[in-house]
């Protein structure tokens, strides 16, 4: 559905992306990840046809963006992170005014918008300017620009940014409702909700792709070992010192504050072992008492900071 | 060219032009402005009316009792002039705004060319612009009941004054397409249409030719031979040029500056 190859995009000196290659199928979420100045809304808008690429090729939907770009925003739906929208309108006549601008039929247009203004969650601001209202209901009336004409592609650039805890809930409940019948990109630096929302990702630093898989295979690729945490009541340094000895356990820290007879601990070990019975076996043995034993598995994050830090 | 398109961006930019009150202000500022010049053309050709009836030569050595040459020219110019300084005003948004806002980029990313845009944000403002320029008709109406002046030059008088504005917003649209600041495309408006203004002057000073070219490429010098009523369609060329070489140079500032 949408295909890069060897993208580069120079500002000037500036090298914004750097030879950038990835693709994905129908249906899929893609999650753009990277920490600001990544080079994210770039490529969105190198996607979204905005400007070209220096080099290289982008296509969505089998039309090339430099060289079809009216076709390729036929197909298109957008969110630019700032979500620019004209304060002075209603919120139903910038919606008319979309549907209108991207081709529908006059005799939809109404239907259309009532339609996407329902699933957006805009019936209470329907009739409002746009001026008026608040960020999270800007959010909806960016989305529901994005999704008037019901487009196969969604690009969303941050589209949770700025927004209350309970807001981000909403939109991220409204993007994970349109998978499957859209095909959608979406960048972001906060990694939940890559983990939440996206099948696949692709980590971007410094104009250069980094990783590209799964959010479950790429928390799994981390490293060659595994944690556990563990608590237990019993004299904290004898408890580290025994620990550091059972087979297979590369390393032991202490996990926040040690009290006089009880201390957490998170314990590394190699991928190949299990060590949870001779742990249990060594507690045992010392009358210690086993408060809490769980594995801990990397996060999206620790891929994240492995990834990008590993650069410089 | 999608005439829908157009359309559609037609009437969102004209609504903006009204729902702001900028449309409303720049109207009453020009009237207010254009309304105290005619008065005052007005009233100086009454008293020389009134000093003609006890001194008979007056007329006879500067022709100052014929209204289309003491009320009508000079009311044109200006008229002219305080175009001048209202339409840099009034195109200084056009583009600037919203690539300032980001609503530009949004735009773009719908199916719509470049040129519809332009178009329709140049047929807006020009729309604004008769808005403004229409009630000043009543000036030459009041001459009308109250004297005797020729029609036709105030017919070519006011097509000229069409062009020159129609000219003036192709020159804003496209230096409000050069910047995301409105008080540079301001600026730089102003002091573009100064310049075109102003060539006329250094006629004196240089050489025949070169004054000829001067002469042709300046603009107020095509508004003249318009508004003593002489309808030559080399004037009508010159303004259209202009026109359509601002346009097209808008075309090209906003496929330049596409990052």
């Amino acid at each position: 559905m949408i295909a890069v190859e060897n993208l580069i995009k120079d500002y000037g000196s500036h090298r914004a992306i750097d030879d950038i290659s990835f693709s994905m199928e129908k249906g899929a979420i893609l999650g753009f990840l990277g920490p600001n100045g990544a080079g994210k809304t770039t490529m969105m808008r190198i996607l979204t046809c905005c400007m070209p690429a220096t080099s290289g090729r982008a296509t969505v939907a089998g039309y090339d963006c430099f060289d079809e770009p009216l076709e390729v925003r036929r197909r298109i739906g957008y969110l630019p992170e700032r979500v620019p929208l004209y304060d002075d309108m209603r919120v139903s006549d910038y919606l008319e005014f979309v549907a209108g601008m991207k081709g529908l039929a006059a005799s939809q247009v109404s239907a259309s918008v009532k339609q996407v203004a329902e699933n957006c969650g805009l019936g209470e601001v329907y009739a409002r300017r746009i001026g008026a209202i608040s960020r999270g209901y800007r959010q909806r009336v960016g989305l529901a620009q994005a999704l008037v004409n019901d487009p196969e592609i969604l690009i969303l650039d941050e589209p949770t940014v700025g927004l209350d805890p309970g807001q981000i809930k909403e939109i991220r409940g409204l993007i994970k409702d349109l998978s499957g019948r859209h095909t959608i990109i979406l960048s972001t630096h906060i990694l939940p909700e890559v983990s939440l929302l996206c099948s696949k990702v692709v980590i971007i630093n410094q104009g250069k792709l980094v990783a590209m898989d799964t959010p479950e295979n790429l928390g799994a690729q981390v490293g060659d070992s595994s944690r556990l945490l563990l608590h237990i009541g019993g004299p904290p340094d004898q408890v580290e010192t025994a620990l550091g000895q059972v087979a297979g356990v590369m390393s032991v820290q202490r996990d926040g504050e040690a009290q006089a007879d009880a201390c957490a601990f998170s314990v590394d070990f190699n991928k190949g072992h299990n060590p949870r019975k001779d742990l249990q076996a060594l507690i045992a043995e010392n009358n210690w008492e086993l408060m809490e034993m769980r594995s801990i598995s990397a996060s999206l994050e620790d891929v994240f900071i492995k990834l990008v830090t590993r650069e410089d | 060219m999608n005439i829908r398109s157009i359309g559609l961006i037609y009437r969102r930019e004209l609504g903006t032009y009204f729902s702001s009150y900028i449309a409303y202000v720049v109207i009453a500022m020009f009237l207010l402005v254009t309304g105290y010049f005619f008065y005052n053309l007005l009233a100086s050709f009454s008293v020389i009316s009134f000093q003609a009836q006890s001194n008979p030569m007056l007329e006879r050595q500067y022709n100052l009792l014929n209204i289309n040459e003491t009320v009508v020219r000079p009311l044109f110019g200006n008229i002219s002039i305080v175009m001048l300084l209202m339409t840099p005003l009034l195109t200084m948004r056009l583009i600037a705004e919203e690539r300032k806002s980001g609503t530009l980029e949004l735009l773009r990313s719908y199916p719509v060319s470049d040129i519809d845009i332009l178009l329709a944000k140049y047929l807006a403002c020009l729309t604004v612009f008769l808005a403004m320029i229409v009630p000043t008709i009543v000036y030459p109406v009041l001459l009308i009941i109250l004297g005797e002046p020729e029609i036709m030059p105030m017919v070519t008088g006011y097509l000229g004054l069409l062009l020159l504005g129609a000219t003036f917003i192709s020159i804003g649209l496209f230096t409000s397409s050069l910047t995301e600041n409105q008080i540079i495309a301001a600026a730089v408006s102003f002091g573009l249409l100064f310049c075109f203004w102003l060539l006329s002057y250094s006629i004196a000073f240089v050489s025949a030719d070169l004054g000829k070219f001067i002469g042709y490429i300046a603009l107020n010098e095509h508004l003249e031979s318009l508004a003593k009523g002489v309808l030559d369609s080399e004037d009508i060329i010159y303004y259209l040029g202009l026109i359509s070489l601002f346009i097209f140079l808008s075309l090209r500032s906003m496929e330049a500056k596409q990052w």
